[in-house]
């Protein structure tokens, strides 16, 4: 066997001279991939549309969405003299700014109790699933436990101890879905620390954490990422379950889930009131989706 | 000092259908820059008895006895200790290149994160040195390869990557699981060749584990014949080859198909089927599938008993006489 020196040939060698060698993190190179995925890359400009529609638009309107327009108490068809553009709804309020204004609850919501649910879903299952044993049981059975607890009472519970609160309610959906994410993860992590991998890990003197930190998580990621799109659209829903049983965002405050249910009301006589936030819903869920689906392919090296 | 001193190793598995000796009173020894190879049928304990010293047993396996690193005892040591150790001053080859790579990370974050990890380098004199690593394992156009990730690398290529990571922290040790078992023959040897090159180079320890004579032969200086968890000859690795003392290290040899002996017609092979480790056989493990079995290998079990220079053998009968 001659030296690698000597297999280098001067073809070679140009090439790793121009050649970037410096190395790329795994996000740099799923983002790149991802930005490649052109159904991905539309649902990802639709949704930074429609965020940034509901984040800065409303200040540029002449009403806002709990201003009453008191010469138009009626539903009020669109016109641009009185700057109602998707006319009012029977209050008398401007209905573009009242959907945006619902888009702002409804993501932000949506996108932090996801957060609060990965956050802990994933520590939990991967640390579950990787010590086992009794760290394992106890983990889980506290899991099983949380299962029981009616999402409703849950909230009740929480409300009557901290008062109501916007925070309180992604922390309380963020509770309740983090669980299926923990045993989502586990079952994934289980199947991962028999894996050679893992063993050669250990023999190479990583600690339990960073092999979890390092080698467990970054592979349960793609599965996690799909639950995540599933998870935001059912934190949305979950949201405006509990707002139409009072016990989320209230009046004057809104969410889409609030409007579409008032829409709904309504849609003999008006039509674009549940029209315009369903219409601007199921965009934002399709998209996700659609997202979602080009995060996974992304995510996974072997799909390139 | 022995930079390897394995004494009176028992490793015992509890199973639901009771508990399997898996390794029984090993003792073994090995010096600096020296390599021992390990020989045995599956099952029969050769791989346990190194992943008890690395501390990587299943959670069922509990070892007893010593294995000493340097003089330090490593079994029943905490994780802290084994982390300090292991992949830094010992590291271990694993069988099966294509799964012992994390599919997510590149090549250079792989090998770096060793060197960071138990040196603390920095990312970049890191990937510099994985660069060397590399080429010291002779991947063409390393550079490229550090980029890659562990799929788009072949069995052969990726099991280089797995000798460069154990070569890391420049080990005193490393333990080979059977390197060249998932491997087809010619990349066997340019494996083979490029462990020579680190042991004779760097002065490593290799302990070569491995069910293929040929690989012994050609790399290892001490042999360790191991049949149902213990050690039934052990010695030099010529005097093995061509005097084997024990029926079975007998029986090994012959069943190695030869290309000079023409028209030797069937492929010699050792009857019967290795023991039942929850119920070892009385006396000798071996003496149900033994030609020269007599009454007192039925019921007296016998102990490694030195018969030469550097040579010990555990049995009674004396074969070349048989």
């Amino acid at each position: 066997m001659t030296s690698s020196t000597n297999l280098t040939s001067p073809h070679g060698a140009a090439l790793a001279a121009t050649e970037d060698i410096q190395g790329r993190s795994l996000w740099q190179d799923a983002l790149r991939r991802l930005l490649a995925n052109r159904a991905a890359l539309a649902s990802l400009v639709v949704l930074v549309v429609i965020a940034l529609a509901c984040f800065i638009l409303p200040s540029f309107l002449p009403w806002t969405y709990e201003q009453i327009d008191w010469d138009r108490m009626e539903a009020n068809p669109p016109s641009i003299e009185t700057g109602h553009y998707l006319g009012t709804d029977t209050l008398g309020r401007d209905l573009l700014a009242r959907v945006l204004f619902g888009g702002q609850v409804s993501m932000t919501v949506g996108i932090l109790a996801t957060f609060v649910a990965l956050l802990i879903g994933v520590s939990v299952g991967a640390v579950a699933g990787f010590l086992g044993g009794r760290v394992d049981q106890l983990l889980m059975r506290f899991v099983d436990l949380m299962y029981t607890i009616p999402l409703t009472f849950f909230v009740i519970i929480l409300m009557v101890l901290f008062g109501r609160n916007f925070i309180l309610m992604f922390l309380a959906i963020g509770c309740i879905e983090w669980l299926t994410m923990a045993r989502i993860v586990r079952g994934q992590t289980l199947t991962l620390k028999n894996k050679e991998f893992i063993e050669a890990a250990r023999a190479s003197g990583g600690s339990t954490l960073s092999i979890i930190a390092r080698h467990i998580v970054p592979n349960v990621l793609g599965v996690v990422i799909v639950y995540v799109t599933l998870t935001i659209p059912q934190v949305i829903l979950i949201e405006s379950f509990l707002s139409f049983l009072g016990l989320g965002i209230q009046e004057p405050m809104t969410s889409w889930g609030m409007l579409i249910s008032e829409g709904a009301a309504e849609m003999e006589t008006t039509p674009r009131a549940l029209l315009v936030p369903a219409l601007l819903m199921t965009t934002t869920l399709f998209c996700f989706n659609f997202l979602g689906d080009g995060l996974r392919d992304a995510l996974d090296p072997k799909d390139r | 000092m022995s930079i390897l001193d394995i004494r009176n190793l028992n490793v015992r598995f509890a199973t639901q259908d009771g508990e399997v000796s898996a390794v029984n009173d090993v003792s073994l020894s090995l010096e600096r820059g020296e390599c021992l190879g390990i020989v045995g049928e599956s099952g029969s304990g050769k791989s346990q008895t190194f992943m008890a010293g690395m501390g990587l047993l299943a959670a069922n396996g509990r070892p007893t006895g010593k294995v000493l690193f340097d003089g330090k005892n490593l079994i029943g040591a905490d994780e802290d200790t084994l982390n300090a150790v292991r992949g830094d001053r010992m590291s271990m080859i694993f069988q099966d290149p294509m799964t012992s790579l994390t599919p997510h990370m590149r090549v250079g974050r792989q090998l770096g994160e060793v060197l960071i990890r138990h040196r603390g380098v920095s990312e970049a004199e890191a990937r510099a040195q994985s660069l060397t690593m590399l080429k010291r394992v002779q991947i063409p156009e390393a550079e490229r390869r550090l980029d890659m990730y562990p799929h788009e690398l072949s069995g052969g290529l990726r099991q280089r990557v797995m000798i460069a990571m154990a070569l890391m922290c420049s080990p005193e040790l490393i333990i080979a699981d059977e390197p060249t078992t998932a491997l087809d023959v010619t990349v066997q040897a340019q494996i083979l060749d490029i462990l020579r090159d680190v042991k004779e180079r760097l002065n490593t320890a290799v302990i070569l584990i491995t069910h293929d004579l040929g690989v012994i032969a050609g790399l290892a200086d001490r042999v360790a014949v191991m049949y149902a968890g213990r050690i039934v000859e052990v010695g030099d690795v010529r005097s093995i080859f061509a005097d084997p003392r024990h029926p079975y290290t007998r029986g090994l040899l012959a069943c190695t198909p030869r290309l000079d002996e023409a028209g030797a017609g069937l492929m010699t092979t050792i009857s019967g089927q290795p023991p039942n480790l929850q119920r070892l056989p009385s006396g000798c493990s071996f003496h149900p599938r033994c030609a020269h079995v007599t009454d007192r290998c039925k019921t007296e079990r016998p102990l490694l008993e030195v018969v030469g220079p550097s040579r010990a053998k555990a049995c009674f009968v004396d074969v070349k006489a048989a």
